[in-house]
């Protein structure tokens, strides 16, 4: 096809768009994301085999759920508070989702003041992600030590079903883990932001390279599917 | 491609990365990336808190059956639906991208049926086998 060869670096054609753009992109004997850095094409194929990961996870917790004869605990109760005396259900996921949220909001807005070249921006509203990313950790070990005091563990639990320790142990402990990551990567690149790493074209430590904006993009992606992860557990863990 | 062709274009993608007309926009060097108004991202940002509270609202009221299971997924949906979107900026990534990433989380669906099948006959089989043991 003629539209797929790319053979004079002077001048890029117009892409076709659609379907036939589809099949042009990978069928071209050369990258198949045309336009999409390889640095934002890494970070998509990792996160979808994390997709796949958690998918197995909340399969594997589902399949236990549906199959156990003994009754599963109610997660609305489980989860409750009692705040100012007053008795509320899953407030604290409730909450803890608002935090999450609120730090893919930060995010966002970070990633489109690197674009906009504005230094100072993005490194504070990255550090203000991390520290909401922070919260929602903090949350989630009151939630495991209260769980924990209350006889919950990986085999067994004061309400019913033993595979409600086990499931909610490995999923919210791998999805807080990613957090926690998660946190520690929004540090070091809002210190290079805030550095100037990415005006100055200072070489990276580790890969000696010369960085740019685009790795803001790269970690929101990431911070973003942390953010997308727990809205099916949410759904699917907390509100079933 | 020739060697050249290939460092020129890798060296241009990770300023251009979404321009398709790279070679026209290379002079303003600071209008490049994801460039979209702020508001967009405040306005996403109060729907995930309403849909948020919505799918607490769908458990705080206590409603059941069907009607709360299509109210959660709904809001589920809808949710990660903004967040891919807009947030991750799939809607203006190459669709050979797009396609490449979302289609096979859509064939994970498969799996949890054939998962569903199974529990109910693992359900059954503890049912039966319990009962006579009882």
């Amino acid at each position: 096809m003629a539209e797929t060869a790319l053979t004079n670096p002077g001048q890029s054609p117009a892409r076709t768009a659609g379907l036939k753009g589809i099949a042009a992109d990978w069928s071209s004997d050369q990258r198949a994301f045309k336009n999409v850095s390889w640095g934002k094409a890494m970070m998509w194929i990792f996160l979808l085999s994390d997709t796949f990961i958690f998918s197995c996870f909340l399969l594997s917790y589902m399949t236990a759920r549906m199959s156990t004869t003994v009754p599963w605990p109610n997660p609305s109760e489980v989860f409750a508070l009692t705040i100012g005396g007053h008795h509320i259900p899953l407030i604290l996921i409730a909450i803890m989702t608002f935090v999450l949220i609120s730090s893919s909001g930060t995010m966002a807005m970070a990633v489109n003041f690197g674009y906009r070249r504005d230094r100072v921006k993005t490194a504070v509203l990255m550090l203000v992600t991390a520290a909401l990313g922070a919260t929602f950790v903090g949350m989630q070990a009151f939630e495991w030590t209260k769980l924990i005091q209350e006889g919950v563990r990986p085999w067994e639990n004061p309400w019913g079903a033993a595979q409600f320790g086990s499931s909610f142990f490995m999923i919210t402990g791998f999805h807080g883990t990613h957090v926690t990551f998660g946190v520690i990567f929004l540090i070091a690149i809002a210190r290079k932001v805030w550095r100037g790493d990415f005006d100055h074209g200072r070489r990276g430590f580790f890969t000696s390279r010369k960085g740019n904006y685009e790795i803001v993009e790269t970690m929101g992606l990431y911070w973003h599917f942390v953010d997308l992860v727990w809205v099916f557990i949410f759904a699917f863990f907390y509100l079933w | 491609m020739t060697e050249a062709a290939v460092q020129i274009e890798g060296r241009r993608h990770p300023l251009h990365a979404h321009a398709p007309d790279a070679a026209a926009s290379a002079v303003t060097t600071h209008a490049e990336g994801q460039q979209h108004p702020i508001k967009l991202y405040l306005v996403v940002w109060g729907w995930l808190f309403v849909l948020s509270a919505c799918s607490y609202l769908v458990d705080y009221f206590g409603l059941q059956g069907y009607l709360r299971w299509s109210l959660i997924l709904l809001f589920m949906v809808l949710k990660a639906g903004l967040i891919v979107a807009v947030f991750m900026h799939m809607a203006w990534e190459r669709l050979a991208l797009t396609y490449a990433i979302l289609l096979p989380p859509v064939l994970v669906l498969v799996f949890v049926a054939i998962m569903v099948f199974e529990s109910e006959y693992t359900h059954l089989i503890r049912v039966l086998f319990f009962s006579q043991a009882a």
